[in-house]
């Protein structure tokens, strides 16, 4: 099949959208309920205990996907957000706006379970080391993507205004990344990069691995039930929407 | 160039410009965004002096003693090339451990000796189970021996 032939541009009208998402969505929780039952049962039960930390280094297993997922989303939204602004196109701006609460809630999740598991393992809850720091930075951005967004009524004006400041956020992203690379920091190194074998049993990096697809069908699930909300509301004076309506009532 | 063809432009120099920016700003602010001094470091005069400061680096292999009142713990902090002994009273985090990474709080005393009043475990990104990590550090030892003889 050619790349031109895929209707791409069907697929941006809001309208051919919704009924598209609403069809793919149940296949994604499937997806995230398969992959999540998987990834729990090698983390608890497969994956073996580790050689310093015990029992508690299981942590990685929804710290470490939760934590990719933040920045990922953001990298995500903040690209649609982007386009949005670019090209003026409706549906990428309410992708946008959809991801902003998953991408929050993975944040803290993983601000939240690693302070759990600093306690016992460094010492301490939070320490203003350089990732633990531009990690809450994140979270943040993304409260202050909401709140903009919340804040003006007018969406078009709300998108732009949030498409600037997602945009300028960005940067924020690879800071976390490398602030384990650039400056001595208490949270340790990656375990895990694109340019070196990974520092890590290999059962314990599937569970890790699967965790992080369920973390992904996820987000995607939410996300398109979020945009669907966003594109009826919009929408609601579009004569499709009232026709739906119509079939509803 | 159709108008949102510029507009899409506009946005790429403006995050690539913002981003140039950033990168010289935390470049220019290296030196004060560590989170902690080696030991190479104090031993250099680079660390606050009169003033808390963290000093982190690996416990060195048997230096860890307690005191008889079974609180105060010293031991010695290394970055292989200096040491520098510290003193605490307090817990000691699960982490802590000799030859591993460690990052402590506090003042260095007029005779040397770091007073920490907070320890940290700081440990690696290595995750093993413990048979792996006793077959690796059995190699290690049949490695040091082949290269002795």
């Amino acid at each position: 099949m050619n790349f031109r032939d895929i209707a791409w541009f069907k697929y941006s009208s809001p309208a051919s959208f919704y009924f598209l998402a609403g069809k793919m969505i149940p296949w994604f929780w499937a997806a995230a309920a398969v992959f999540a039952v998987a990834g729990l049962y090698i983390g608890f039960f497969v994956a073996p205990t580790d050689f310093q930390q015990g029992e508690a280094y299981r942590i990685i297993f929804i710290h470490v996907p939760a934590a990719w997922m933040s920045m990922f989303l953001y990298v995500v939204m903040a690209g649609w957000a982007g386009i949005g602004l670019a090209f003026n196109t409706r549906l990428s701006s309410m992708m946008a706006t959809a991801l902003a609460p998953t991408g929050a809630l993975f944040t803290f999740l993983a601000l939240w379970t690693g302070s759990l598991w600093g306690k016992p393992m460094w010492g301490t809850w939070w320490v203003w080391d350089a990732r633990l720091t531009s990690e809450l930075i994140l979270l943040f951005l993304y409260i202050g993507f909401m709140s903009l967004q919340a804040a003006i009524d007018d969406p078009r004006r709300a998108d732009r205004a949030g498409a600037v400041l997602a945009l300028v956020g960005v940067v924020n992203v690879p800071i976390i990344y490398f602030s384990v690379k650039w400056w001595n920091t208490l949270h340790q190194g990656a375990s895990i990069s694109l340019m070196q074998a990974p520092t890590m049993a290999a059962t314990m990096l599937t569970g890790m691995l699967v965790m992080a697809l369920a973390c992904w069908m996820y987000s995607i699930a939410v996300a398109l039930m979020r945009v669907r909300c966003i594109i009826v509301e919009r929408e609601r004076h579009a004569q499709w929407v009232s026709e739906m309506r119509g079939q509803l009532k | 160039m159709k108008p949102r063809h510029k507009k899409l432009m506009f946005i790429a120099i403006g995050v690539a410009g913002l981003g140039l920016a950033v990168a010289l700003v935390l470049n220019a602010f290296r030196s004060n965004l560590v989170f902690f001094f080696s030991p190479s470091q104090v031993a250099a005069n680079e660390a606050p002096q009169g003033r808390t400061f963290r000093l982190g680096g690996l416990v060195q292999q048997g230096s860890v003693k307690r005191q008889s009142d079974g609180l105060t713990v010293q031991f010695i902090v290394t970055d292989t090339a200096k040491s520098i002994s510290v003193e605490y009273k307090g817990i000691l985090p699960d982490l802590f451990k000799e030859g591993k990474g460690v990052v402590t709080q506090g003042k260095l005393g007029t005779d040397g000796v770091f007073r920490a009043e907070e320890v940290l475990a700081k440990h690696d990104e290595n995750y093993m189970p413990p048979e792996a990590a006793h077959a690796l550090e059995q190699a290690q030892k049949a490695q040091k021996t082949l290269v002795a003889k």
